[in-house]
């Protein structure tokens, strides 16, 4: 062995530990150091604001002067954790805060949990925060809590994120989905199962390319831009899993009226309609994030409708019905060809049928 | 949306419907053969324009449906086995064995995946060599096509752990089957325009000779419907007994001859059992010998299993058009598409569900 190749030790020395600092590992959720650091490095820099940074057990608001507290959670699970038009930050926002604006509340704090599996890169979890601040934002809200836990690779897919909001409702507003009454005008605000089709079209299973986008967005602009022209808003819904067609029936069984839905006047994306007619799907049943059902009384309807037009988010609003006596707790479409039948509630899963 | 919005024009439907207002002068019973068209003229309401003289009696033509128990029993036993991806379109997770469905055997840790196609279970066994991966091949003609063609590939490709579970059922057998009842009203046909596509109509004509039926090739939207029935209607009142094509964009008589010809290459017809019928004889498809070692029911050894059906559920005569799904005692309660007791009230082409789904307004459950 020559001199030059000859070993050098200078001394014991410990192997030093990885700093993971690229993949998400077990240690994470330990509770520990390395918990601690991926609060400070990768979620408080995207959520900053004093009531998070204070870092103790609980978040401690200031009350509201007036108007009653809307309080909503969520758990959001969604693979691919993105997909055109959204990605699963901005859905864990814009779900919780669609059901607070639903209940007439304007979000001001959200909470956010999060469940990550072992060997998720950092960066993917970065850009699902980075989307949640964005999302955020657009809203008016302050994710002010948080939790971390770390589940083994296998246990979890990706990132789980559940989300709790805190709204508050000005007084005056009494939306709720009994409210419904006989002769309203049923509204809603664009095209249905965009979201649905996008996230099934990203998963790359229906078997065909197809360019459709999520609609996810939070709808808190849209609701202000109706309380500002109406004050005899009865029910909004955002209509998500289960699509319109399980909303309607909510609010039809809820408010014991029937809702009569004009099948010429549903809003679809002919691209969605196109997957929808090969997969034997009905746009009715297909999940939306972004869309909004909206109950008013007659006299409003004109007024609530332009006005939700004029909202980047309810540029395609429709008035697609309205609220009957009978039968009672039941939704029910005149098509478009002249009949009448049964709307449904989704039973069970959506799934593809045979030929 | 452009090819089906046309069809589903009102005023060009309303206009049909007239003509069948004035063209029927008796009463005339047809039966629509397929599932996807019950579907469509109970989602449109097609029915309720009808004049009263035509009554539209549901056919067999739902896979899911007549599907018979003791298959979907030795899926379910096939699917348990941990060394098994079992691959299914996605209407048969939900259809009720005697026990269970697939779902549950999902649930308690079976591999059960929907694919669109058989040729993505290929896929899934060329990507998971050390896996048995066994396709639920049931349907019409519709289906045989794709479903022989996924043999042929994976014996080219020398797959060894890709196989059958096969349930394949022709229509002109069901329709001797329908005819020959003693309890038969059935006088006129709309062919199932999907199964014509693939298979042609000169099976047809001997049918209406030896039944004195008129046979029409009919598509499945509204105006596609509409126009079947005209047909069907004009050739009654003249006591013609003929076959002819309503649904000419998408058939023609001799059918799709490539489609056909991978049929006949890979099965060969057999007495199959239908759900809530019977046995019909020749009346399906089963893997000819060449091919026997792409069979899932010889590979896993559950030729043994039977099943009793429901005594409750009268699925058998409502598919042979003998009863409509309202007339079941057990329809809406205990029956429900989220509780089936037969498979009708499952898939999204089964008579019960399509009444259920959408006609309760005329018949409450």
């Amino acid at each position: 062995m020559s001199e030059e190749e000859q070993v050098v030790i200078h001394g014991l020395v410990c192997p030093r530990p990885l700093a993971h600092d690229e993949t998400v590992v077990l240690g994470h959720g330990s509770g520990g150091r390395m918990t601690f650091d991926l609060i400070t490095k990768t979620f408080y820099p995207p959520f900053s604001n004093p009531t998070l940074l204070r870092g103790d057990d609980a978040a401690v608001v200031e009350r509201p002067e007036e108007g009653k507290l809307a309080v909503s959670t969520d758990a959001h699970i969604v693979a691919p954790l993105f997909f055109p038009g959204g990605d699963i930050g901005r859905l864990s926002v814009a779900g919780t805060v669609n059901d607070l604006v639903c209940m007439g509340a304007q979000p001001l704090w959200l909470t956010a949990s999060f469940i990550l599996e072992e060997g998720l890169p950092l960066y993917v979890l970065q850009a699902a925060l980075e989307s949640m601040k964005s999302t955020a934002e657009e809203a008016g809200v302050q994710i002010i809590a948080g939790d971390t836990k770390v589940a083994e690779r296998g246990k979890a897919d990706g990132i789980f994120i559940s989300t709790t909001g805190v709204g508050r409702i000005p007084p005056g507003r009494d939306v709720h989905g009994a409210n419904a009454k006989v002769g309203d005008v049923v509204l809603v605000s664009g095209t249905l199962g965009d979201h649905g089709l996008a996230v099934l079209a990203a998963r790359g299973e229906l078997g065909f390319e197809a360019q459709i986008r999520s609609d996810v967005a939070p709808l808190h602009g849209l609701v202000e831009a109706i309380f500002a022209v109406s004050t005899d808003i009865h029910v909004l819904r955002d209509p998500t899993r289960g699509g319109l067609a399980t909303t309607l029936n909510e609010i039809a069984r809820q408010s014991g009226v029937c809702i009569e839905i004009e099948e010429t006047m549903i809003p679809v994306d002919p691209s969605v309609e196109a997957a929808c007619e090969m997969l034997g799907f009905d746009p009715l049943y297909v999940a939306n994030e972004g869309k909004l059902v909206v109950i008013v009384g007659a006299g409003d309807a004109d007024v609530v409708e332009a006005a939700m037009r004029d909202h980047p988010y309810g540029t395609g609003t429709k008035r697609i019905g309205v609220v009957c006596e009978a039968p009672e707790r039941r939704v029910l479409m005149k098509t478009g060809i002249g009949g009448t039948r049964v709307v449904d509630v989704l039973s069970g899963e959506l799934l593809p049928r045979i030929c | 949306m452009k090819y089906i919005s046309e069809y589903r024009d009102a005023d060009l439907v309303k206009k049909v419907i007239a003509d069948i207002h004035s063209t029927a002068t008796r009463d005339w019973v047809l039966m629509e053969i397929c599932g996807g068209q019950t579907h469509a003229i109970v989602r449109h309401g097609l029915g309720q324009l009808l004049p009263a003289q035509i009554e539209l009696v549901h056919g067999p033509g739902c896979p899911v449906c007549v599907t018979p128990l003791e298959l979907i029993d030795k899926a379910l036993a096939i699917a348990a086995r941990p060394e098994v991806i079992f691959t299914s379109y996605g209407d048969m997770l939900r259809v009720p064995g005697s026990q269970r469905d697939l779902f549950s055997i999902r649930a308690e840790g079976g591999d059960v995946r929907v694919v669109y196609s058989p040729l993505d279970a290929i896929k899934i066994a060329r990507e998971n060599p050390e896996k048995q991966v066994v396709f639920f091949a049931i349907g019409f003609e519709t289906t045989a096509p794709a479903n022989a063609m996924s043999v042929v590939q994976a014996a080219s490709l020398g797959l060894e752990n890709f196989s059958l579970l096969v349930s394949h059922v022709r229509v002109p057998p069901a329709m001797h089957a329908i005819l020959n009842s003693p309890h038969n009203r059935v006088q006129g046909f709309l062919a199932a325009g999907h199964v014509c596509a693939v298979m042609g109509y000169w099976e047809y004509p001997p049918i209406a000779q030896t039944y004195k039926v008129p046979i029409v090739v009919t598509g499945f939207e509204p105006l596609d419907i509409a126009r079947g029935i005209l047909e069907t209607v004009k050739l009654l009142e003249v006591d013609r007994y003929e076959v002819t094509n309503a649904y000419s964009r998408a058939v023609t008589r001799a059918g799709n001859q490539a489609a056909q010809q991978v049929i006949d290459r890979v099965f060969e017809p057999c007495d199959r059992k239908w759900r809530g019928i019977g046995m019909i004889p020749e009346s399906g498809w089963r893997l000819r010998p060449e091919y026997a070692r792409f069979d899932a029911e010889q590979l896993f050894d559950v030729e043994a299993i039977q099943a009793e059906e429901s005594p409750l559920c009268i699925a058998g005569e409502i598919l042979q058009g003998l009863k409509k799904p309202h007339h079941c005692e057990a329809f809406g309660n205990p029956c429900t598409p989220e509780n089936p007791l037969g498979a009708t009230m499952v898939s999204t082409e089964g008579a019960c569900a399509a009444y259920y789904r959408y006609g309760r307004l005329e018949h409450p459950a």
